[in-house]
């Protein structure tokens, strides 16, 4: 409990409760099937929001929302508001690339592309009009050194990403979206395909991108929420499809939660 | 305890978990090697048929001269223009309406509306049509309608017609297998979907494009029905693609058949056809490697 209480006093001194990202009645359908219903929720500047909830509670989509990335998903409908400081990014009219610019996600599984290692990052730098070489380069060595793999990988930048462990690939994937500087980063479920070692990392870099970057994570991982995050949401799934049952700041809701789902369910004794 | 191990046999007994006895394995061993010894042994024995009766009238003269006396003697120089000149307009011709067709069908449409059913349903079909039947088009379309008459730009799209259900399918699965996490990430990242083409797919599709394309080229330089109606007969040099051309399967089918005497030079020409078939196979996939090599790294 004294730990607990101490993590949350260091968190709240790079925490400020100015609302960057916010969920407005958000409701998710693939084809006729309701898949989450009525969200609303914001996430805080500067803030780890974790968003847990037991398995197909529609959270993956919740957070594939918020980048239009449900856009993929022909079937998909997303209805309601999502406010990028205060502009509906569910508009039409929106440009979907300079959202998705300014909120990163990084995948369950790392996904890095079959390219070289520095192509892997240069990539979308050269689509966003960053071609001068000196720029680039010195872009993907901070990108890099910022997620921890620039020693380990400085000698072999030309070698494909895919070569890499799991945990290597996974913060390739972290520094090739933190190199377009977005403002939100969202993550879902970034250490579950990792070791427990590569998993702590993640984790361990999660934190420190926190003070640069709005974070929203998804997580299985009750006592990684825990740890890591400032305010958290649990869905649920009720009627067959998920709603957002409860919010707050973390320490309230694990500590001192309102509803009785929520106390089961951090305490582990049900999802 | 000897009873809980005991029980998983007691449980599956007659599964294969227990051994195979030794012969068996030898059997279906031995099975499956003589069939793929007879694949081997099949082309083999065709192309060393066609060596033994044909290599002796192989020669650069034969290859660089023109024919005389009904393909009896001189060479097949005019043939191999004529050949690769048909194949060029196929080829030029179906590759990009062929690619740009398998990216909208694997990209653009989903897999169950009712246009893109509609669209792999009749490019099935066509792919079982036989080719004679893409001969009366080309002839009724090309050389009839459109003028072309005997030529080996009618020739030339009658095969790209022909090459075109085959060559758009296999792209659009080479398309397709592209796994969807990398687009996700490309998307991600801001990237405009015609960037996350060329840069992701079309480099991770393309050792699958190629195989088509080698497929395609294969059935265009095999092909002769369609060519009869379309291309024509014609032994001098062509000048032009509206100039009548004789493909090099045609030719090996004339000599067989319609000129007494031509046995030994059919057996020539179909070596130099096996030959050709076997460099662009190998230059194929040379410039896959290349181009693979030189953006992903698999």
């Amino acid at each position: 409990m004294t730990k607990t209480n101490r993590v949350r006093i260091e968190k709240s001194d790079c925490c400020v409760a100015i609302t960057k990202l916010e969920a407005q009645a958000v409701s998710i359908r693939y084809r006729d099937h309701l898949v989450l219903h009525d969200i609303s929720l914001p996430l805080h500047k500067g803030c780890v929001t974790a968003i847990i909830g037991p398995s197909g509670c529609g959270k993956s989509s919740f957070l594939m929302a918020l980048n239009r990335l449900l856009d993929l998903v022909p079937e998909a409908q997303v209805s309601g508001k999502i406010l990028l400081d205060g502009e509906d990014i569910l508009e039409s009219g929106i440009n979907v690339t300079t959202i998705r610019r300014r909120i990163g996600m990084i995948f369950q599984k790392p996904n890095p592309f079959p390219l070289s290692i520095e192509r892997n990052i240069a990539l979308a730098l050269d689509h966003h009009g960053i071609t001068d070489p000196a720029v680039r380069t010195e872009v993907v060595e901070h990108s890099l050194q910022a997620v921890g793999l620039w020693d380990e990988v400085k000698d072999k930048l030309n070698t494909s990403g895919v070569t890499l462990s799991g945990g290597q690939q996974q913060r390739l994937c972290i520094a090739r979206a933190i190199a377009l500087q977005p403002e939100v980063l969202l993550m879902d479920e970034p250490c579950s395909a990792l070791d427990p070692r590569a998993s702590a990392q993640i984790e361990e870099l999660t934190r420190e991108l926190a003070q640069r970057f709005t974070v929203v994570i998804v997580t299985h991982n009750l006592q990684q929420a825990r740890r890591l995050s400032d305010y958290a949401a649990l869905f649920w799934n009720t009627n067959g499809y998920g709603e957002l049952i409860e919010a707050g700041p973390t320490n309230v809701l694990f500590a001192d939660p309102q509803r009785e789902e929520t106390r089961e369910y951090t305490q582990g004794t049900v999802g | 305890m000897p009873e809980a191990i005991s029980q998983p046999a007691a449980l599956f007994p007659s599964t294969g978990i227990q051994a195979q006895p030794a012969w068996r394995e030898a059997c279906v061993a031995g099975a499956l090697w003589s069939v793929a010894l007879c694949i081997v042994g099949l082309f083999a024995w065709m192309l060393g048929d066609l060596m033994l009766r044909g290599m002796h009238e192989l020669s650069f003269d034969f290859l660089l001269l023109p024919p005389e006396d009904a393909g009896r003697a001189g060479g097949i120089s005019t043939i191999l223009v004529g050949t690769l000149a048909l194949l060029g307009v196929a080829l030029g011709t179906a590759l990009p309406i062929g690619l740009g067709s398998a990216l909208l069908l694997a990209e653009g449409t989903r897999t169950d509306t009712p246009f893109g059913r509609f669209v792999r349903r009749s490019l099935d079909v066509l792919a079982g049509v036989p080719s004679i039947i893409f001969g009366l088009f080309g002839l009724a379309f090309f050389g009839q309608f459109l003028g072309w008459g005997w030529s080996i730009l009618s020739g030339g799209m009658t095969l790209a017609c022909m090459i075109l259900p085959l060559f758009v399918r296999t792209s659009e699965q080479s398309f397709r297998a592209v796994p969807l996490t990398l687009r996700q990430g490309a998307a991600a990242l801001g990237l405009s979907k015609w960037a996350q083409l060329w840069h992701l797919s079309l480099p991770c599709a393309a050792p699958g494009i190629t195989a088509g394309l080698i497929l395609s080229i294969g059935r265009a330089l095999a092909e002769t029905a369609a060519l009869l109606f379309t291309a024509g007969a014609a032994m001098r040099m062509p000048e032009s693609v509206f100039d009548s051309a004789r493909a090099l399967s045609y030719h090996i089918y004339l000599l067989a058949i319609e000129v007494p005497g031509g046995q030994d030079r059919a057996y020539a020409s179909a070596l130099v056809l096996v030959g050709l078939l076997l460099l662009i196979n190998a230059g194929a996939v040379l410039l896959t490697r290349q181009f693979k090599h030189r953006l992903v790294q698999l």
